[in-house]
């Protein structure tokens, strides 16, 4: 028996495209969601910045690896916002009450889920670049200066951002919006365990092995590396890509398998609470 | 040469949501360009099977087969052939009439989709609304642009549920008129779900009474107001509804 049905990996760049435009007009003429992509990154990096700047002033380790803590912060948003990027921008569609339109359209679900990612990147870019430029002027800290190292973090923390977004996407077409909150709290699960702000060896040695499942963790680690001992990884970022590839396929697998559930009990005819 | 797929086929369609049956067993196939209406009180099953037609659920049991398409499993073989207009299912408020056909457009793969969106904005009296935001229009002017949707890609079967719900006699019988036109140029086949009878009794050459998941009634207006000795299809409806149909029939 076929279980995903006929067509379903059919691919249209023009459907995609429309979906993206689709998004890209919503954010255009709402100036309160472009103030709220650049709002909350730009006041986390503020905090964080003038944290290590009064620490920097008072510890010497600190003043070696001047900008962990807004790297840090920056590399995190890059994460959370992702993620989040791509979960609000499917979300739209449940509360516009446009996901049955959708869904009865010839819009194949990695079409969705390939605009959702651009979409995502798009989301990104208007929030976080501003602020990486706010993070040079305020706190003298480059993001950019980080050069190849910032492709391959920023690779692996979309990649992951993407899973998620995509396993939560399904769980609010599965479950209605009674599941929206997820969208908001489950990547914050990942912010303890993938040691944002310190290193692995700080967590008890049983929850070490958690953390090195998680494929954020190589990068902050990396990032670490790199502005302490000015060392670049390789090795960390492939076995980031490695996990990545079996998140996303994962968060692949769990959004189709929920769509085949949504459809049984009817959950994409009453697509609500 | 084979006779083309009838737009809708059902055979035996069950659909069972944990474990409430909301359709139990319905038959039925559409003629090409006919107008059915589907009748029925809450929880009759409509939704359910308009559902099942259109893919969004799977069959317990029993078959649904669209265009020649086994849904849902063959669904994008014939969903750009198909379209669905409905109050209930919105669209997106901050978005222009012009956006949101667009969007739709290319979703649809409607070849020079500006000429379409100008010729629907014609039609259906929107051409000064094509750049307001759907948000800001009256109940009238967004279900006559959920009709534009719904007509976006041309399509050969149409699914109406309660096209006219909540809008004025004279814009209802506007889109009314709009609809009987639409199936004589295209000989669009189309499917109505609505509790307005005066509706089914203009637009619909057949009417199908669901109840409790059965189908308790299927023939034409006319023969069913002469089998129920009835003046109104309202007053067949009141009839199935209430378990009277069976002893006015028995007493004649």
């Amino acid at each position: 028996m076929t279980t995903i049905g006929d067509g379903v990996l059919d691919f249209s760049p023009r459907r995609t495209g429309a979906m993206m435009l689709r998004y890209w007009y919503l954010l255009r003429s709402s100036w309160p969601r472009l103030l709220d992509l650049v709002y909350w990154p730009t006041v986390q990096m503020v905090t964080w910045g003038f944290l290590q700047f009064y620490i920097v002033q008072n510890a010497g380790f600190f003043a070696q690896a001047a900008g962990i803590f807004i790297g840090a912060v920056l590399l995190w948003d890059i994460l959370f916002r992702g993620q989040l990027g791509f979960s609000i921008s499917f979300m739209e569609e449940m509360w516009a009450r446009n996901i049955g339109n959708l869904m009865m359209s010839p819009l194949r679900p990695f079409e969705f889920i390939s605009a959702l990612m651009v979409m995502s990147i798009v989301r990104l870019a208007i929030g976080t670049v501003p602020v990486t430029f706010l993070a040079i002027a305020f706190f003298g800290f480059n993001l950019y200066s980080l050069g190849l190292a910032l492709v391959a973090f920023f690779l692996n923390l979309m990649l992951t951002a993407w899973a998620v977004g995509i396993f939560v996407s399904g769980l609010v077409l599965r479950n209605g919006l009674g599941a929206e909150n997820l969208a908001w709290s489950v990547m914050f699960l990942f912010m303890p365990l993938t040691c944002v702000y310190y290193p692995v060896a700080t967590l008890p040695a049983w929850l070490q092995p958690v953390s090195w499942a998680l494929p954020p963790t190589y990068v902050f680690e990396g990032m670490r590396a790199l502005l302490i001992q000015h060392t670049f990884r390789p090795d960390l970022m492939l076995d980031a890509l490695a996990l990545n590839v079996v998140f996303f396929a994962a968060g692949v697998f769990g959004f189709l398998k929920l769509l085949q559930s949504a459809r049984r009990h009817g959950s994409l005819i009453q697509a609500g609470e | 040469m084979h006779a083309p797929a009838p737009p809708i086929a059902i055979e035996r369609l069950v659909k069972i949501y944990k474990t409430v049956p909301a359709v139990d067993g319905i038959s039925f196939t559409l003629t090409p360009g006919s107008v059915t209406g589907l009748l029925g009180g809450n929880g009759a099953g409509k939704t359910t099977t308009i559902a099942s037609i259109m893919g969004l659920t799977t069959p317990t049991s029993g078959q649904v087969t669209v265009l020649g398409a086994e849904m849902p499993r063959q669904r994008y073989r014939v969903l750009h052939r198909m379209n669905f207009e409905s109050p209930y299912v919105a669209m997106p408020m901050r978005l222009t009439i012009r956006q949101n056909l667009t969007v739709f457009g290319m979703l649809y793969g409607v070849p020079d989709l500006a000429a379409r969106i100008k010729q629907l904005g014609a039609e259906l009296d929107l051409t000064d609304l094509l750049d307001r935001q759907t948000g800001k229009l009256s109940d009238g002017q967004k279900t006559r642009v959920a009709l534009a949707k719904g007509l976006i890609n041309a399509p050969e079967l149409l699914l109406l549920d309660e096209p006219t719900a909540s809008l004025d006699p004279d814009t209802a019988d506007w889109v009314r008129g709009r609809l009987e036109r639409y199936r004589r140029e295209r000989n669009a086949t189309m499917l109505i779900a609505s509790h307005n009878m005066a509706e089914v009794e203009r637009l619909c050459d057949r009417v199908i009474i669901m109840k409790r998941g059965h189908i308790e009634d299927d023939d034409t207006p006319v023969k069913l107001l002469a089998r129920y000795g009835r003046r109104t299809l309202e007053e067949v409806f009141l009839d199935v509804a209430r378990g009277r149909g069976i002893e006015r029939e028995a007493a004649q």
